[in-house]
């Protein structure tokens, strides 16, 4: 039995430092995501400073507000990255070879996302000190950053998840690349420029309501702009969570349907 | 002169064809432009209840024009990214062989983006009305309006192409991309120019985009504002742009040898 999880650890292990070394070798992959938050942060943050005096904003600055934007912006160009780099695989005929060694679906699977948790890991830091940099406060101190990044990674997981999925489903690149937009409408229509109770038009409202996203960027807010808010932070992981098992759930099935298709 | 519209004419064809066909194609430029409208107009309409804030159309009618002037320039990126894809699958080599007047490629491809760019803002302006946009511009300032939005696509459709055929390769598509993107967002996109502050107003007071923006939201309010400088600036920017083009046309031809 010890000897079969330790062959599995060095299955996981193997696909995993492909999926690392390909992603840094990549480095469009790792600057892209992680400038382009950034650079909307940096506009965004001072152009919609006047939504502060908006009656009923929340006391701090804008930047600190909309700090949570750049974490879920660079886990959706994780779950394109992971679902690219499996694409390609399945594309250039990797997958097939490798589904044809003792090498286990689940494996492979945790494997692939070895590469997508670097750029998490990498990217949530990032933002936090560029957030730290530009002035912003994390009301919830040392130890809030420290959960915030762990939630931030556990999002960028569960979003790599749907990735790894769509690239399962559709075995091209150019499908999942074209899901992308999808992805970021549900940024989009979430609380992610204003509090929930601050949206006027109310089909929108609705929507930021229902939309899992906007929980999942108020967990992370509630860290900078309020502090420990057991609330905010409950539903925000509790969401995180979900995506990522589901994701993963899907795709594991996707995978075993896959792998006794070649 | 024949044999540069002979040309043209075939490349718009190809590149609306292309475009019509795709759903991959068309579906994200008309998504994408829709969905900053309701993110932008829905999500953010509070924000006319800032202090100062006093465009009367009302925030719909503001974040319309935003859209619709930024539908028009990605409406040209997009035409870029073709334009990257033709090298990369070798076509543009062909193309390069065959046509009779190289020059009517970039005319084509320009072509072809405003058409792309018919479809995309027309879709955004019947859905903006759809929702209740205000609407006190008179038929002129709206003809003007969409003037303002034709020489917006072809400043975006020649930098795009320009850069795409110095590069040749879909990896440039960031490269064509961001710089547009900035520069749109760097202008005043949620509030006017006097409610922006710190660093973005100095830079959104430099900002070409800025001017047609301010410009486009005062005819579609029915009260012009600075539109010879607008005008100006845009068919300046064509000019340049087209030089910059033409010079991306002659790194093509050169590569192809």
């Amino acid at each position: 039995m010890a000897a079969e999880h330790s062959s599995i650890a060095e299955q996981v292990g193997a696909v995993a430092r492909r999926s690392v070394v390909r992603t840094l070798r990549q480095r469009g992959l790792i600057v892209f995501p992680l400038v382009f938050p950034l650079i909307l942060f940096g506009i965004n943050g001072t152009a919609l400073s006047a939504a502060t005096r908006i009656p009923g904003f929340p006391p701090v600055s804008y930047r600190a507000f909309a700090l949570a934007v750049p974490f879920m912006q660079g886990s959706l160009f994780v779950a394109v990255t992971a679902g690219t780099d499996l694409a390609r695989d399945i594309e250039s005929g990797f997958f097939n070879r490798l589904s044809l060694t003792p090498l286990r679906g689940s494996a492979l699977l945790a494997g692939q996302l070895g590469g997508a948790l670097v750029i998490a890991c990498v990217q949530a830091i990032a933002y936090l000190l560029v957030g730290i940099a530009t002035g912003v406060g994390i009301a919830s101190g040392v130890g809030g950053a420290l959960v915030m990044l762990v939630l931030s990674v556990l999002i960028s997981f569960g979003f790599a998840g749907l990735g790894t999925l769509l690239a399962l489903r559709f075995g091209n690149g150019e499908a999942v690349q074209a899901v992308f937009p999808l992805f970021f409408v549900t940024l989009f229509l979430s609380s992610s420029s204003l509090p929930r109770n601050l949206i006027k038009i109310a089909w929108f409202h609705d929507v930021a309501t229902y939309n899992p996203v906007s929980y999942l960027i108020e967990g992370i807010r509630s860290l900078v702009i309020t502090g420990w808010d057991g609330q905010a932070l409950a539903l925000g992981f509790g969401f995180a969570l979900a995506l990522a098992v589901i994701s993963l759930g899907a795709s594991s099935v996707e995978m075993r349907r896959r792998l006794g298709r070649t | 002169m024949r044999r540069l519209v002979y040309v043209a004419r075939a490349v718009a064809w190809r590149s609306i064809h292309n475009t019509i066909v795709s759903p991959s194609i068309i579906v994200p430029s008309i998504i994408f432009p829709l969905f900053f409208f309701a993110a932008f107009a829905g999500g953010l309409s509070k924000i006319a209840q800032v202090p100062n804030f006093d465009y009367k159309p009302g925030y719909t009618a503001f974040q319309f024009v935003f859209v619709f002037l930024q539908s028009a320039a990605f409406g040209g990126v997009f035409t870029g990214f073709a334009v990257a894809r033709d090298f990369d699958s070798g076509f543009a080599r062909r193309l390069l062989l065959s046509a009779p007047h190289r020059g009517g490629i970039i005319v084509g491809y320009v072509i072809g983006a405003l058409l792309r760019w018919c479809i995309t803002g027309g879709v955004v302006t019947v859905v903006a009305l759809v929702a209740g946009m205000d609407v006190p511009g008179s038929a002129v300032d709206l003809l003007a309006l969409v003037a303002l939005g034709v020489l917006m696509n072809l400043v975006a459709a020649l930098w795009a192409c320009g850069l795409a055929m110095f590069l040749r390769t879909e990896q440039a598509g960031a490269v064509i991309q961001m710089p547009v993107f900035v520069v749109l967002f760097l202008a005043p996109v949620y509030v006017p120019l006097r409610l922006l502050s710190g660093w973005v107003h100095s830079v959104a007071r430099l900002n070409p985009a800025t001017f047609a923006l301010e410009a486009a939201r005062g005819l579609l309010a029915g009260t012009p504002v600075d539109l010879a400088l607008a005008f100006s600036l845009l068919a300046g920017s064509v000019l340049f742009w087209s030089i910059f083009a033409r010079a991306g046309l002659r790194s093509a031809e050169r590569a192809a040898g």
